[in-house]
């Protein structure tokens, strides 16, 4: 399974996503610089954290006119498995990938701390393989993730499952409509979400609860495509 | 033609800047002072006299990237 990491200019947990792919599960994992075209080598995009161009304007606003992320939205089109972290979530959501959009944090505080997630749908790629309800804890960075859709897309969300993570009842960092840390599009392959399991792969770093993330996406492509080289 | 444009956050959305100004400025003594929003000014310099080309390209470039309409509202003048 090939993976890639998408780098703009003020990427900055590109390496953090490319370690997690290699020390998780020992996949072909490349970087893949803002200006390429063709991402057809690809099974699974990660659009990492930072402050793509600086987040000038608006977090993300920019990045989704690059070359690279007019082939992400082909490949989304394709079925292909699409992961955006923090500022990757933000420049998903301006790319109209995922709905919604992602205001300034409503206690004007940037939060950078571990947070306690609820797996609220254990159905899509990226999750299957948690349990439905459970409790991980993945760590949080950013001053711009509070999430917000108008009442007719929260209504939408809700009702088709979209909801893939909420930040534990009480302990919402950011002040995100129904407490959503993280999101799918209608299809589910493409997730977005704040909080940072890259960041979460080893218990050296404080929790290893992110690590499913990234078993989850293997065993669905394995399931699709039959048995696949693995270290 | 010069485009100037104006994007702020939606009035049902929270403006957290706009809060957090509004607090400094009660704690200065001005609480007369009601709800604050803060956006972005942006001049643009446009390379056309054509009035009605320059506003549907500006109307444009709001749309698609100087404000997220999910969350913002835009108006331009054009002089």
């Amino acid at each position: 399974m090939n993976f890639a990491v998408l780098v703009f200019p003020g990427s900055n947990c590109d390496i953090d996503c490319y370690k997690a792919i290699e020390d998780t599960i020992g996949q072909p994992v490349d970087y893949v610089w803002h200006t390429a075209d063709d991402l057809s080598k690809y099974d699974c995009i990660l659009v990492p954290g930072g402050f793509s161009y600086g987040d000038y304007l608006r977090c993300g606003a920019i990045a989704q006119f690059t070359n690279v992320m007019k082939a992400v939205v082909k490949a989304a089109e394709e079925g292909k498995y699409i992961l955006g972290i923090c500022n990757g979530f933000q420049v998903l959501t301006e790319a109209r990938l995922l709905p919604g959009a992602l205001l300034r944090n409503n206690g004007m505080k940037f939060r950078c701390h571990q947070a306690v997630l609820k797996v609220e749908n254990n159905t899509t790629p990226f999750t299957r393989d948690y349990a439905e309800g459970e409790l991980i804890n993945i760590p949080i960075a950013h001053g711009e993730g509070n999430y917000y859709c108008d009442d007719a897309t929260l209504k939408e969300l809700q009702e088709n499952n979209q909801i893939v993570f909420r930040y534990e009842a009480g302990n919402n960092p950011n002040g995100s409509v129904d407490d959503i840390a993280g999101i799918c599009n209608k299809a589910g392959n493409v997730v977005g979400m704040m909080p940072h399991p890259e960041r979460a792969i080893h218990e050296l770093l404080g929790s290893a609860d992110g690590k499913k993330m990234f078993t989850s996406i293997l065993s669905t492509w394995r399931e699709k495509h039959g048995a696949a080289a693995i270290r | 033609m010069k485009a100037t444009v104006y994007v702020t956050i939606k009035q049902n959305v929270l403006d957290v800047q706009g809060t957090a100004v509004q607090g400094a400025l009660h704690s200065m003594g001005f609480e007369e002072v009601g709800k604050v929003r803060i956006g972005k000014y942006l001049e643009l310099e446009l390379g056309t006299t054509d009035k009605a080309e320059a506003e549907a390209r500006v109307k444009a470039m709001c749309e698609k990237l100087l404000a997220n309409t999910v969350i913002e509202d835009y108006r331009y003048e054009l002089a």
